[in-house]
């Protein structure tokens, strides 16, 4: 199965500085490595601020478009991952691993399908 | 053994087994009430091993009801079935049964969900015997069952045994919720004070984990503390519904059997030597109902080692009182001086009882105010008022 791993930060609480910044990209990366060597891994990366974000809606075949995310929440989506695993127990344990390296909330959502 | 007892004991196995061969619980359970449809008409006296017959009937009639549907899920649930024909005469497999309790207390479900999910699919209870138990509409708890199975599917929660090294995480949850339904049946969170069901329920439920898992101490500490709480159940509630407590309790109306089996598993963990919460709860309580009366020295040496491994304000509660016995009740009112536990009507029960014993009444009387004002059910708010009419 395919799952979506998100990483949920608080972007207003990123306390990080240079040398915290440099730990965590190391043990992300750590991760990262994992993965691809379990064969589980299909995508992943990490997302600008969201106040990059536009949104963009057709209605009566007229476009229109938003500065900034769709739900101006506390926290937001900081990166992605796309795993392909048997099950969710497997899921999860990655997601763990992913949670303790990041530090911040991991969501774990089953895709319904794939195109 | 009537269509009814086999039902009861059958049920829960027989849907694990059946959950295996289809990979699907709500399939799994239309097959197995099929089956026990087709068992009404059909039995007389049911058959010498009515599991095996009704996990091969639920099987046959699972394969014709697929035929007729057409759906992907469908052809590959059939697909799955006939793979194995060979295993069709097995019958209900005890490691399907034991797959079952850690998909129905996977932590990705709810607690709520967990519960509702252990009774209907286990416990072979129905949503109304479930919803008049918790006291809630039974479309909330079948809103939950249904969520929870849609969740196990769409998830990819899987069928299965954790691993050893996963077992310290996935373990406690089951024997949670096996215990939060002992204790709802136990001391009713609304309503009147025992629901005989559902600590009946969790203790057939325990007995059977603890057969699936004869190598965990836990879950026969878990099994030993409801016996030796179920054994005093006849003497917990008086001839009018009234409260009694331990120390006012008749001897007499407590189950020797119980209690004998409940110390024989005490002594078997004891001899094992890998303590846990529920065995030392088992221990303190085994303590409370050996010979004439309770030795306390023993009962606050438990709680010390419980306090040790669990640290919540609630166990630091319970020893209070084991305090209070040994050490008076000034000690036990220090012991719980800073202790906050918002809602939980015995902390300032257990305080006003401290309260009364050192010969503070007016202060007393507040505290049983504050407790009354939170407990939850008629039996508990007439007891306590009982206490605090006899301050006097």
């Amino acid at each position: 199965m395919h799952y979506l791993l998100g990483v949920r930060i608080d972007e207003n609480d990123l306390p990080y500085s240079d040398e915290e910044m440099a730990a965590s990209f190391a043990r992300v990366g750590a991760v990262n490595d994992q993965m691809k060597a379990a064969g589980i891994w299909v995508f992943g990366g990490g997302l600008q601020p969201s106040d990059s974000a536009t949104v963009v809606r057709v209605e009566h075949g007229r476009t229109e478009m938003t500065d900034g995310p769709f739900a101006e929440t506390k926290e937001q989506l900081g990166g992605f991952y796309v795993i392909e695993v048997d099950d969710l127990d497997a899921a999860l344990a990655w997601s763990e691993r992913l949670a303790e390296a990041c530090r911040v909330p991991i969501e774990v959502r089953p895709f319904e399908g794939i195109a | 053994m009537d269509l009814a007892d086999v039902h009861r004991a059958e049920y829960g196995r027989c849907v694990a087994t059946l959950t295996r061969l289809l990979g699907d619980i709500g399939l799994a359970e239309e097959a197995v009430q099929d089956a026990f449809a087709v068992a009404m008409e059909k039995w007389d006296t049911p058959p010498d091993n009515p599991g095996a017959w009704i996990v091969t009937t639920a099987r046959r009639r699972a394969i014709d009801r697929l035929r007729r549907e057409s759906t992907r899920e469908a052809r590959h649930a059939e697909a799955l079935l006939l793979h194995r024909r060979d295993d069709e005469e097995v019958g209900p497999v005890r490691d399907d049964q034991l797959r079952m309790v850690f998909t129905c207390c996977h932590p990705a479900l709810s607690p709520q969900a967990q519960t509702a999910l252990t009774l209907r699919v286990l416990g072979g209870l129905e949503v109304p015997e479930i919803a008049r138990a918790y006291v809630v509409p039974e479309a909330t708890i079948s809103q939950r069952i249904v969520r929870a199975k849609k969740k196990i599917r769409d998830a990819g929660i899987p069928y299965r045994v954790p691993d050893a090294s996963e077992l310290p995480d996935r373990l406690p949850p089951v024997l949670t919720v096996l215990y939060l339904v002992f204790n709802e049946g136990y001391t009713a969170t609304a309503g009147t004070l025992l629901r005989t069901d559902l600590s009946a329920e969790a203790v057939r439920l325990a007995r059977s984990l603890a057969e699936l898992m004869p190598d965990e101490p836990e879950v026969l500490g878990l099994l030993a503390l409801m016996l030796l709480v179920e054994a005093r159940r006849g003497a917990r509630v008086g001839a009018d519904g009234e409260l009694v407590t331990l120390a006012d309790q008749d001897r007499d109306l407590w189950d020797r059997e119980l209690i004998a089996e409940g110390h024989a598993i005490v002594r078997r963990c004891l001899r094992r030597g890998r303590p846990g919460p529920y065995q030392i709860q088992a221990a303190i309580n085994a303590v409370h109902t050996d010979g004439a009366a309770t030795d306390w020295h023993q009962v606050l040496a438990l709680y010390d080692q419980l306090l040790t491994l669990t640290p919540t304000p609630i166990v630091a509660l319970n020893r209070a009182v084991a305090v209070a016995e040994v050490q008076g009740p000034e000690t036990a009112l220090a012991a719980i001086e800073d202790l906050d536990i918002p809602g939980y009507h015995l902390l300032p029960a257990t305080r006003a009882d401290l309260l009364a014993r050192a010969g503070r009444v007016e202060e007393a009387r507040a505290a049983y105010d504050e407790a009354i004002a939170l407990a939850g059910n008629d039996t508990e708010r007439a007891f306590l008022a009982g206490r605090r009419e006899r301050l006097g």
